[in-house]
């Protein structure tokens, strides 16, 4: 059984489709695996036994036309489903179950998958480690008491682990390619617009953006093209013609144009990284693409900006849990009381924090000196990235200015903890796309990403891009088990 | 000199005091559904069941802007002879309450829908043009019901997520008559529109009002302060009458005003302090970015101008115009828009200076008796208009067609049928007539006597004898000629 869960999400379909496998060996496999992982936490909510009778189910009259025929699969849980209780990480939803589904739950639904579980994550997505969830710490699977990153952190590891054999995560400024980054897999953070929103607990709504995590570019690019999809319910979804993302995968990159962004060699970037870079670069040679150098000028203030805007929104976004409607609710000595009550203790001191700056950012006398200025640098960075697809055809950048750092190593210094968006951040604030593929090893055998940032829309060439790549680089992800006993 | 006469002022000593007044109307949309939602907006269900996920603000929830009260709101800034702006911008107002789900409101802040327009009001001295600052588009909050539980707070969210228009004003108001008729003309430009049913009861509009004063001749404006969510004309212009005296009792003092958020205390007519400016909410404004900017393009305007119908200021010049109404009929029979198509149906087949007469007096009198609409009306406009023919073609007397009338608000009879049912035709046979008045004469010898001797005052009593023996219903115009001759 354990074979089963060693297998890409492809093979995995592909032994479905030849009647090899069933959907219920599949399922079972995988459930059997988490349910011996308990230590990684990468689970906030398991439904094994419902995932177990609908592979049945699904195996007495199988449709093996769809794209994820009986393929079990476990989400963040920062995307609401249906009858399947959703916590965002936080202690103020640990009680709420939605009855309605996210869209694009929904769409995975459609083609046959099955819901395995939600996946841990940082309290509203808000955080680089997974630490400020309510429901504790993930372990990274690559070594005991590493961060998988975040938000998406229980994704990230439950992908590497082998929990799940995909998963989706959503990313507002890093949060589904910093921890694929961390734990040796793909993530992909599609254009702004192209996944909805519908659904999913809102952090940051200009950024965020669900996307496709995997063990492999191929797998990614599958569930991007079953998740993207245009949304009525959300009216910043776009209408565009959306490819047959993995019909049209292809590795011949030649005379494409990467370029590399000067800014993003920043200050005190440990060698590793540099070098890593510098391969990337070869790589991509390798495959026949032409490396420009290019300039984005505002990259130094893209970190600021994001932490003016993120904050703003949230800050707004989260004034919905006030204990009145559902959620956990504080007793209160009157109708403030209450709401001062169960807002500090349903939040964590991360939300907190940011609420607080989100607040004082937008308040009068002081929303022009942050938010309207934030608002117009964030356009001056978009700019620098419109400038730059002039020139060329995709931008290649390190994902993290480090490999994944200790449980703790930065709770208590959040702009350190800040400065790991140092590299995914501008993606966001000008809403293109970026994956992260997994690139190398840092000296403790931490694994290390690429990212590639492409132009709005254009997540076919970002995938064939990174699908050559990963062909020239034939990364191995370390992963020992060393959480089963 | 009589323009000072209407002129609304507050008398102190050796002051007189002028008072400026600005209006925030909030009307509710007509519309079925919702501003960024599909659930229903109808008036009186049961509490919370007319609430979607997105109104009840549940995680992941998104609003979507419903086109219908788009349109509504850009025909309304049509009927304000206003700027429609192509490019609007819907903002979050930030604020915690209970009836408020989401924790905001989505309201338009910098760029509303429809920008500088104006409202022309006929006041007794003359026309009166108010100008129109904006008009926006947002969300109604929910309803908080403090009087069912000692203890608890109800929230009902059927109200949550409903569209507004707020219809701001620029501070031309000059006294609580002129508010009076703005707010009855901004109610029957949106009635005509058909973009707000303008029912005060079910609160479908109300306003804040701001009230400041100064001198007369001042040209600085005083300090202001705002009397929120006042949902009658009557209460509008009490409280206006109560808070411009106190302003102008503090400046008598030797005092300032402080501006401030107050409420009107309908019980005790007088304005409170709910709060101070200090005290005021930072509503955080920012663009909602879970909605696009709203873009709307020359076409989309003007087909919806195509949509619009005639307004009541067009409709009384054309009824003064084209039926030789005067202009204080005119405005009375336009100024609702039920009515004046009731007053074209009457005339449709009927003389046009009688119907206007009778509907202004008797109809509209019936009705305020029986505390009728218009359209509630038991007579029809089709009966009115027969029963009006009966009186132009002689079948029955003025005075007759009164009880007729009666009749008829009993229940929608045709006036024709009650007319030969209760044997009311008029009698103009001559000879029948001629019969008649020879009895009355007869009987009255010695009057008719004075008379031909020269006391013609006493024709007058024979008339009158003649339609008392004849039940009224004596063609008055026949009697007079017999009379006349016989005599």
């Amino acid at each position: 059984m354990s074979d089963i869960t060693k297998q890409s999400l492809s093979e995995l379909i592909k032994n479905i489709k030849d009647k090899k496998l069933s959907s219920t060996e599949v399922t079972k496999a995988f459930v059997e695996r988490s349910e011996k992982s308990k230590e990684l936490n990468a689970y906030v909510t398991e439904d094994f036994s419902a995932a177990i009778d609908k592979a049945k189910k699904f195996d007495e009259n199988p449709n093996l036309d769809l794209k994820l025929p009986g393929i079990p699969m476990a989400v963040k849980d920062l995307f609401c489903t249906k009858n399947v209780k959703t916590t965002a990480g936080s202690k103020i939803l640990n009680n709420f179950t939605p009855t309605y589904e996210s869209t694009v739950t929904q769409n995975i639904w459609n083609e046959g998958a099955i819901l395995l579980g939600k996946l841990n994550c940082d309290e509203f997505a808000m955080g680089s480690s997974n630490e400020t969830s309510f429901f504790g710490c993930v372990q990274n699977p690559i070594d005991k008491n590493l961060v998988p990153g975040g938000s998406s952190g229980g994704s990230s590891s439950a992908v590497a682990a082998q929990l799940t054999p995909i998963t989706i995560g959503t990313d507002t400024g890093g949060s589904i390619r910093q921890p694929a980054s961390f734990t040796g897999i793909v993530g992909l953070k599609p254009t702004y617009g192209s996944c909805s929103r519908y659904g999913i607990v809102a952090f940051a709504s200009s950024l965020d953006q669900a996307g496709p995590m995997a063990q492999n570019v191929r797998d990614c690019a599958l569930l991007h093209e079953v998740i993207s999809s245009y949304d009525e319910k959300d009216s910043t979804s776009i209408d565009f013609k959306r490819n047959n993302y993995v019909k049209e995968l292809t590795n011949n990159i030649k005379g494409k144009k990467i370029g590399i962004p000067k800014e993003y060699r920043v200050d005190g970037m440990p060698k590793e990284i540099e070098d890593l870079w510098m391969k990337g670069i070869d790589y991509v040679k390798d495959c026949g693409a032409e490396i420009i150098d290019i300039s984005l000028p505002h990259t130094n203030y893209a970190l600021p900006t994001y932490y003016i805007v993120a904050p703003a929104e949230a800050s707004s976004n989260l004034a919905r849990y006030d204990g009145v409607k559902y959620g956990f609710r504080a007793d209160g000595e009157n109708l403030i009381d209450m709401y001062e009550k169960t807002r500090s203790e349903g939040f964590g001191a991360e939300v907190q924090r940011r609420i607080m700056i989100g607040t004082y950012v937008l308040s009068s006398g002081y929303y022009d000196a942050y938010y309207l200025k934030a608002q117009k640098v964030r356009k001056l960075i978009k700019n620098d990235f419109d400038e730059a697809y002039k020139k060329v055809d995709a931008i290649l950048t390190p994902s993290t200015p480090s490999s994944a750092f200790k449980i703790g190593e930065k709770t208590n210094d959040p702009v350190s903890m800040y400065l790991n968006d140092i590299f995914t951040v501008p993606v966001n604030l000008a809403g293109l796309p970026g994956i992260s593929i997994p690139a190398g090893h840092d000296a403790k055998g931490y694994p290390l990403g690429l990212q590639i940032i492409g132009k709005a829309f254009d997540e076919q060439n970002l995938l064939n891009i990174a699908y050559a790549m990963e062909e020239k680089i034939n990364f191995k992800n370390k992963i020992t088990d060393w959480w089963i006993k | 000199m009589s323009k000072d006469k209407s002129e609304y002022l507050i008398n102190r000593k050796d002051n007189q005091y002028e008072v400026v007044i600005g209006l925030e109307v909030h009307a509710q949309v007509t519309s079925e559904s919702k501003l960024f939602s599909t659930s229903s907006t109808k008036f009186g269900a049961e509490p919370n069941t007319q609430v979607s996920l997105v109104d009840a603000a549940l995680p992941g929830m998104l609003p979507v802007i419903n086109e219908f009260c788009v349109k509504q709101a850009i025909k309304t800034g049509i009927g304000l002879k206003a700027k429609i702006n192509k490019r609007s911008v819907f903002d979050r107002k930030n604020y915690f309450y209970a009836d408020l789900p989401q924790g905001y409101q989505i309201s338009q802040f910098k760029d509303p829908i429809v920008g500088e327009g104006k409202v022309i009001l006929d006041m007794p001295e003359g026309q009166k043009e108010v100008g129109i600052e904006r008009l926006h588009l947002e969300q109604d909050a929910g309803k908080s019901i403090h009087d069912l539980d000692p203890k608890n707070t109800f929230v009902d969210l059927n109200r949550s997520g409903v569209a507004l228009m707020e219809i701001v004003s620029k501070p031309d108001l000059r006294s609580p008559d002129e508010v009076n008729a703005y707010v009855k003309k901004l109610r029957s430009i949106m009635r005509y529109l058909g973009t707000c049913d303008g029912n005060m009861q079910e609160g479908s509009l109300r306003a804040d009002v701001n009230v400041s004063v100064r001198k007369k001749g001042s040209k600085e404006f005083g300090t202001r302060c705002e009397i929120k969510n006042v949902n009658s004309i009557k209460f509008m212009q009490m409280a206006i009458e109560y808070e411009a005296n106190r302003q102008v009792d503090l400046i008598e003092d030797g005092q300032s005003i402080d501006q401030e958020t107050r409420l009107f205390d309908t019980k005790k007519n007088e304005t409170r302090s709910m709060r101070s400016k200090e005290d005021a909410h930072d509503y955080r404004y920012f663009p909602d970015p879970d909605l696009l900017p709203l873009e709307v393009s020359d076409d989309f305007i003007e087909k919806l101008k195509l949509e619009i119908p005639e307004l009541p200021d067009e409709k009384k010049k054309r009824f003064i115009e084209k039926f030789k109404l005067s202009p204080y009929e005119a405005t009375i029979l336009v100024s609702d828009y039920e009515t004046s198509n009731y007053f074209e149906n009457v005339i449709k087949k009927s003389d046009v200076k009688l119907a206007t007469n009778w509907i202004i007096g008797e109809l509209f009198a019936a009705l305020n008796q029986n505390n009728l609409e218009i359209t509630e009306s038991p007579i029809s406009a089709g009966n009115l208009s027969k029963l009006i023919n009966l009186i132009k073609d002689g079948t029955i007397s003025g005075k007759i067609a009164k009880i007729v009338f009666e009749d008829m608000m009993e229940g929608d009879k045709d006036p024709k049928k009650i007319v030969e049912e209760k044997g009311l035709k008029q009698e103009s046979d001559p000879k029948a007539l001629e019969a008649l008045i020879d009895k009355v004469i007869d009987d009255n010898r010695e009057k008719a006597t004075e008379y031909k001797s020269g006391k013609v005052k006493l024709f007058g009593f024979f008339v009158g004898q003649v339609m008392k023996v004849s039940a009224g219903k004596a063609n008055p115009q026949l009697v007079n000629e017999i009379l006349k001759k016989k005599l």
